[in-house]
């Protein structure tokens, strides 16, 4: 498979820390990757400079054949690459419904056009029923999935997922990794995800990125990973395997 | 299109709305001299509110600086007139842009560099009180000693000039605020209302939805600045008369937004709901006072707070939402 999205030697460094330390990774087009680690390894700084927050100190990004390290954020979700927030924020005074119509309005012109697709992704998501409730109202799991929803409303071709298992009870959990299951099978979506439970990383992940103060400690299969003895050191731990 | 516009509205709601325009259109058949200048003043607080609405209750950008743009749009008009004849709706053609302009460099210099929140209510307040000392000093505006529009005794409505009775300036305004009303709704259906909503919400997450935040508020500014001018000039017709002292003191933009607040940021009726209570229930306790042969000076503004007052501890989404839950009106979605 060709890289769909090639992170080169980023750095990125925020006075003297050193957030993020010449990373490389690729994701290919239509896997499910992995980014794990423990806090303050790096990983949403990493996620930021995919997604145009601010631009890496060093090193290039290139999604689908294009540099893109440096664009802001909106050209970035144009481009096809569409995220969630670690803390999530939905639009709180708007409806369900119409939080996920500003995402498909991005390639489409009419709102009419665009609540077809909204309607489309909010099944997907399992919040059709509740697309008139206003977003603020929403339980937390319901919350995580609007975001998703927004965001694949979009259209992208890659989506980043900040730790949207994080919180949820296991059941919930499982059912966001059924949904992203059938998301990446069905439609080809590509995924990148920030994740903490391991649960959820071992279920999804087609490949495995290990990060551990800024730095890439492992990659590979999950399989391989998470027996290696760094990664189990610095953030699994000896149970976690056992 | 219409069927669009009033799609979502309940039958109820459009048969008030209907009674309620019928009402306003035939309001001076049967108001006195004075109550007629009372609606004039409300139609008029209607209209720019709904104006500086877009950019807080829509875009979420507070401006405390429309004084600017009604001052600019009354100047520029009154001057072509009084120096070149040019009459006021050519007028507009000029007086528009330079308040747009006007609104587009504000916007520009905020947007661009990421001023936000009470960094850009400052900045508008700036630019208003830079223009109020400028035209002091303009000599071509009549400096601090004013701008007068020549006054003589009308024997008939000279629409193309806006020389005439009151209730010719009432059903240009009446007819200003219906239109804003219905642009605004379709605004707020449209591309460019789901995005400033997404913006006033969460302008991170409006970014990272693909959002050109920048763009979209220089729209906001520019329709907003856009609007109040055209009310501008209509002021200046109206009063004959131009003072910077007045016509860019921050007093007047807090005037503006006053009726917004109070009837209901965001919503489409709040700005009008907020313009008759503030205008009308001040104006009917001025009146009362006077009838009551009690001399108070300033006892509208001590009402003005007291009404920002139990607004913001009671009522702090506005009037309007609140009785829109009470009878049942209002969208359909909650």
């Amino acid at each position: 498979m060709s890289a769909f999205l090639s992170v080169n030697g980023v750095s990125k460094r925020f006075r003297g820390l050193v957030a993020v330390d010449r990373t490389s990774f690729e994701v290919p087009e239509g896997g499910i990757f992995a980014v794990i680690g423990p806090n303050g390894a790096g990983k949403t700084t990493l996620f930021n400079m995919i997604a145009g927050v601010f631009p890496p100190d060093a090193g290039t990004i290139t999604f689908a054949g294009e540099r893109i390290d440096g664009l802001p954020p909106d050209r970035i979700c144009r481009r096809g690459i569409g995220r969630t927030f670690q803390v999530v924020g939905p639009f709180p005074a708007l409806s369900v419904e119409d939080d996920v119509i500003v995402g498909a309005l991005l390639h489409r012109h009419h709102v009419g056009d665009a609540r077809v697709r909204a309607h489309e992704v909010l099944r997907r998501l399992d919040l059709y029923d509740k697309r008139d409730q206003r977003a603020s109202s929403l339980t937390l799991p319901d919350r995580k999935r609007l975001e998703v929803a927004r965001s694949l409303a979009t259209d992208p071709k890659l989506l980043l997922l900040d730790e949207v298992m994080a919180g949820l009870r296991p059941t919930e959990t499982d059912r966001m990794v059924a949904i992203l299951h059938g998301l990446n099978r069905e439609t080809g979506l590509t995924i990148l995800l920030i994740e903490h439970v391991m649960r959820a990383v071992m279920a999804l992940a087609s490949r495995i990125l290990v990060l551990h103060h800024g730095a890439a400690i492992a990659e590979g299969l999950p399989e391989q990973v998470v027996r290696e003895p760094a990664v189990i050191d610095s953030y699994l731990g000896v149970e976690a395997i056992t | 299109m219409i069927a669009r516009l009033i799609k979502d509205v309940p039958g109820r709601a459009l048969a008030l709305l209907g009674a309620l325009l019928l009402a306003l259109v035939a309001a001076p058949l049967v108001a006195g001299d004075y109550l007629l200048t009372v609606l004039i003043l409300i139609l008029y607080f209607a209209y720019i509110g709904q104006a500086w609405n877009i950019m807080m209750g829509f875009a979420g950008q507070l401006s405390l600086g429309h004084a600017l743009y009604v001052g600019l749009g009354a100047y520029t008009a009154a001057s072509l007139y009084v120096h070149f004849g040019i009459g006021p709706w050519l007028g507009l053609l000029v007086a528009v842009p330079v308040a747009a302009l006007a609104g587009a460099i504000i916007g520009f210099l905020a947007f661009r560099f990421r001023v936000a929140g009470v960094y850009f209510a400052i900045l508008t307040i700036a630019v208003a009180e830079f223009a109020r000392v400028g035209f002091d000093h303009l000599s071509w505006t009549g400096e601090s000693s004013g701008l007068f529009l020549p006054v003589a005794q009308f024997t008939h409505n000279d629409l193309w000039h806006l020389r005439g009775h009151p209730v010719m300036f009432y059903y240009i305004l009446l007819v200003a605020t219906v239109v804003a009303f219905v642009f605004c709704r379709a605004l707020l259906q449209s591309r460019v209302g789901y995005f400033w909503l997404a913006i006033r919400e969460d302008e991170d997450a409006a970014r990272s939805a693909g959002i050109d935040v920048f763009h979209y508020k220089m729209i906001a500014v520019v329709i907003s600045a856009a609007m109040t001018s055209f009310a501008g000039v209509i002021y200046a017709f109206y009063y004959n008369n131009l003072f910077p002292e007045q016509v860019f003191h921050i007093s007047r933009s807090i005037e503006i937004i006053l009726g917004p607040i109070v009837g209901g940021i965001g919503t489409l009726f709040g700005p009008i709901l907020g313009a008759v209570v503030l205008t009308g229930v001040a104006e009917t306790l001025t009146a009362a006072l006077a009838a009551a042969g009690v001399d108070l000076p300033g006892a509208k503004q001590v009402f003005y707070g007291i009404c920002l007052l139990l607004v913001i501890t009671t009522l702090p989404d506005g009037v309007w939402p609140w009785v829109c839950k009470r009878v049942g009106l209002g969208s359909r979605k909650k």
